[in-house]
């Protein structure tokens, strides 16, 4: 694994491949002055618009936009068809191991998949278990983090089908370089992304409950704009043209969800909901919640209410079953994998624990319930120091870890402080399960702006790039 | 539309009135201390009890007078009444409804709060203070402009012109409170050079000095003064301006939600009173009297449009 990474825009002899030749000639034509001049304008139109995130943990200046390159990163229609069929395919694969597990759970009787795993599992939610939602739909909206490795070969880094965030960049980027470089988009037959909002509020309204009367009435649930993800909160509740309500706004009566409005209660039917599962509800779950809405879960038991994406649903991103959906893919669709997952390290064996341990100068360690980047190790980073601290963590609780390899990454071209230098980037595309399933041609590329670096989460330092799925 | 969004639209734009209502006073503060028959500062003591932080600022400080009122209310904004933090809660209402705002909405409020810093001068020299302030008048007059040409006239514009006219009022039925000595001038000196300054400073603090002129070309005269500030339609910083506006955006309110509520009939019998009222019975009753009462019914007025509407 230690191999050169794959350079998505030169070739092994430092050529430049077909795909990206227009973006070289646009590098080649543009003033140096001139392309310093379009960042420094992008950096003041995201500031402006306030298309920003917090930063947990960080006093004072909370507010940060992430930084956004502005060269594009190119997939090409036949790449594409590969990853969207890939796509496709895994979260069909998510959903139905969500029904079982909530249903019948085929797939630990027959020893797929180890039950204790499961069932003993923070994300597996038991009262769940048993409840029928609407379509069978459990991961409405899902975020898969993708990395390339070589010409045809994309690995699965992460299934997110909580609450996946990053849409809001992809939509926004794609504005940016149409407004800033308008001949560079005009030169490539790159295919229309805008139209997301309006899938995303067709998938919703698709899967409301039988129980929805007239019009569906549907919402953004936030915790507030304190939250990292407000502001794509607000971008998305704005464009599909719903109302963007936090907790407090909403209360049960009668097994019913309401809104309170200038002209009363208001009942809803569809909440497409951005607060983690132990926040949802105090009375079911955190009684010290104050982001949630009391009584909803006994709506949504009631059948009145549909939860996007479902409660319950991280069993199925969670990083210890992610190394058995490939065994889930055969087992509920008899077919193989399309896209595979990166070789995983299971600490909670006895094996995978002592190859880790005895490997961590080279392999990326991580928590199994963690996210965003924060409490992993990247072993050809660390200092000596932080490789044995995190050994000891490890030993304490090895159930609560797993560990890759350093994967060599894809590069793409990106600005740095010396010029147009190659960087590691990885791909999250957002796949909308409703009645069916829609994939807007694209996702967010998130790259890691320091040399070398392979971290690309936004809250350690990366940046975003547009994401141009071509037409042929 | 959800109750909490029409409070912060509510609440939003009342903070950018008040962030306007203050750059004026420290501005008339300003104009008045500089001229020469001032040496007594009690035009800051004044400043400090039409912006209602008399007591606030009496607990920091020892001594009330320039240097330390324009820091107070001008520059510092751990102070909940100054102008930072006025625009600091303005933005913060407006972000917490980023959907029911304009781009053009957003961008006002947003490129002000993100400006603040480096518009705001030292507190030591007040050096471009003045600058500062009518940055400040500026920025509130594009958002007002940005709010008018863009948003659509629904439920959502209404709350937002009802929280710029409550403060409003409430703003201008302070200053005439506070000032109220210098418009009944047979409590006081009459005469002297002072008294002119005065009185136009009066107007300077609600822009009205040109209209004063326009509408009554003559001298200014206190009474003529306090007439226009609270009884003539056509100022649009009088008492009654305000409740013609706030009750014109209730009846729109209750047409389109098909139900009228307390608050309606409150701005309604408050309109009345200040419609059919002549100055002279004003003057008569006692001016600070009736603009005491004035405004504690406007408060009771927006506490009404509250519990009808945003809680």
């Amino acid at each position: 694994m230690t191999k050169e990474p794959f350079n998505e825009m030169r070739d092994g002899g430092g050529a430049v491949r077909d795909l990206y030749r227009g973006v070289q000639d646009w590098l080649d034509r543009t003033p140096a002055d001139v392309m310093a001049l379009k960042r420094e304008e992008t950096e003041l139109l995201y500031r402006k618009s306030g298309i920003t995130f917090a930063v947990y943990g960080e006093d004072g200046g909370t507010e940060r936009i992430i930084p956004f390159d502005v060269i594009p990163r190119l997939i090409s229609a036949r790449e594409w068809e590969l990853i969207s069929r890939g796509l496709n395919q895994r979260v069909k694969a998510l959903n139905m191991f969500l029904c079982d597990v909530y249903g019948e759970q085929r797939a630990l009787d027959e020893g797929i998949i180890d039950p204790s795993l499961v069932l003993l599992n923070d994300a597996y939610e038991p009262q769940m278990q048993g409840l029928r939602v609407p379509g069978g739909v459990y991961t409405h909206i899902a975020g898969i983090d993708l990395v390339r490795v070589g010409p045809d070969e994309f690995y699965v880094l992460e299934d997110n089908v909580r609450t996946p965030s990053g849409v809001s960049y992809m939509l926004e980027n794609r504005e940016m370089v149409m407004r800033l470089f308008p001949d560079l988009f005009r030169s490539y037959a790159v295919r229309p992304v805008d139209h997301y909002p309006e899938e995303l509020l067709s998938t919703l309204v698709s899967v409301a409950p039988p129980a929805a009367q007239g019009d569906v009435t549907t919402v953004v649930l936030t915790p507030g704009r304190y939250n990292s993800a407000y502001y794509e909160h607000s971008f998305l509740a704005d464009e599909m043209g719903v109302d963007l309500v936090e907790g407090r706004d909403l209360f049960v009566a009668d097994n019913i969800v309401y809104m309170r409005t200038t002209q009363g209660p208001k009942r809803i039917d569809v909440i497409y909901r951005r607060i983690d599962d132990p926040y949802i509800d105090p009375l079911a779950f955190n009684p010290d919640s104050a982001l949630g809405v009391p009584g909803i879960m006994t709506a949504y038991r009631a059948g009145n209410i549909v939860l996007a994406n479902a409660v319950g649903a991280g069993i199925a991103d969670d990083k210890s079953v992610y190394t058995y959906v490939p065994d889930l893919i055969r087992f509920y669709l008899s077919e193989e994998p399309i896209l595979n997952n990166v070789p995983t390290y299971r600490c909670a064996e006895p094996d995978g624990l002592a190859f880790t341990l005895d490997n961590l100068k080279d392999l990326v360690v991580k928590e199994v319930h963690g996210s965003g980047g924060y409490g992993m190790l990247v072993g050809p980073a660390a200092t000596k120091d932080e490789v044995s601290a995190y050994a000891e963590r490890l030993r304490a609780d090895p159930d609560q870890f797993i560990a890759q390899p350093t994967l060599a990454l894809s590069t793409v071209p990106t600005f740095v402080e010396s010029g147009v230098a190659p960087r590691h980037v990885d791909l999250r595309p957002f796949i909308l399960v409703g009645t069916e399933t829609k994939i807007v041609p694209g996702g967010l590329t998130r790259v890691a702006l320091e040399e070398g670096s392979l971290v690309v989460n936004s809250s350690q330092g990366g940046g975003t790039k547009d994401t141009w799925v071509l037409n042929e | 539309m959800l109750s909490r969004t029409a409070d912060n639209l509510f609440w939003m734009s009342r903070y950018i009135e008040r962030a306007e209502n203050l750059a004026r006073l420290l501005e008339v503060g300003h104009r008045l201390s500089i001229m020469p028959a001032s040496a007594d500062g009690s035009e800051w003591a004044s400043t400090l009890a039409i912006a209602g932080c008399q007591d606030a600022f009496d607990r920091e400080y020892q001594t009330v007078g320039a240097q330390n009122v324009v820091e107070f209310i001008g520059i510092r904004n751990d102070n909940p009444y100054s102008i930072p933090s006025c625009l600091e809660n303005a933005r913060s209402n407006g972000r917490a409804v980023r959907v029911s705002l304009t781009t053009a909405m957003w961008q006002s409020l947003n490129s002000t709060w993100l400006e603040l810093h480096s518009r705001r001068p030292s507190a030591e020299s007040g050096a471009g203070i003045l600058d500062y302030l009518d940055w400040v008048k500026d920025r509130s007059t594009q958002f007002v402009g940005a709010t008018t040409s863009t948003m659509l006239r629904n439920d959502a514009y209404f709350f937002v012109m009802m929280g710029m006219l409550l403060e409003r009022a409430d703003n201008t039925a302070r200053l005439l409170d506070v000032k109220y000595h210098l418009l009944l001038p047979e409590y006081e000196d009459v005469g002297g050079t002072l008294d002119f300054y005065q009185w136009s400073a009066l107007l300077r603090a609600v822009t009205a000095n040109r209209a004063y002129h326009n509408l009554y070309r003559g001298a200014l005269q206190p009474w003529r003064i306090a007439e226009m500030l609270i009884l003539r339609a056509e100022v649009p910083r009088s008492l009654l301006s305000c409740l013609v506006g706030l009750t014109e955006y209730l009846e729109r309110l209750s047409d389109m939600y098909g139900e009228r509520k307390e608050s309606l009939r409150m701005a309604k019998a408050l309109h009345a009173d200040l419609a059919y009222q002549p100055a002279e019975d004003i003057f008569q009753r006692g001016l600070h009297e009736f603009l005491t009462d004035f405004i504690q019914r406007n408060d009771r007025l927006g506490r009404q449009i509250q519990r009808d509407y945003l809680d």
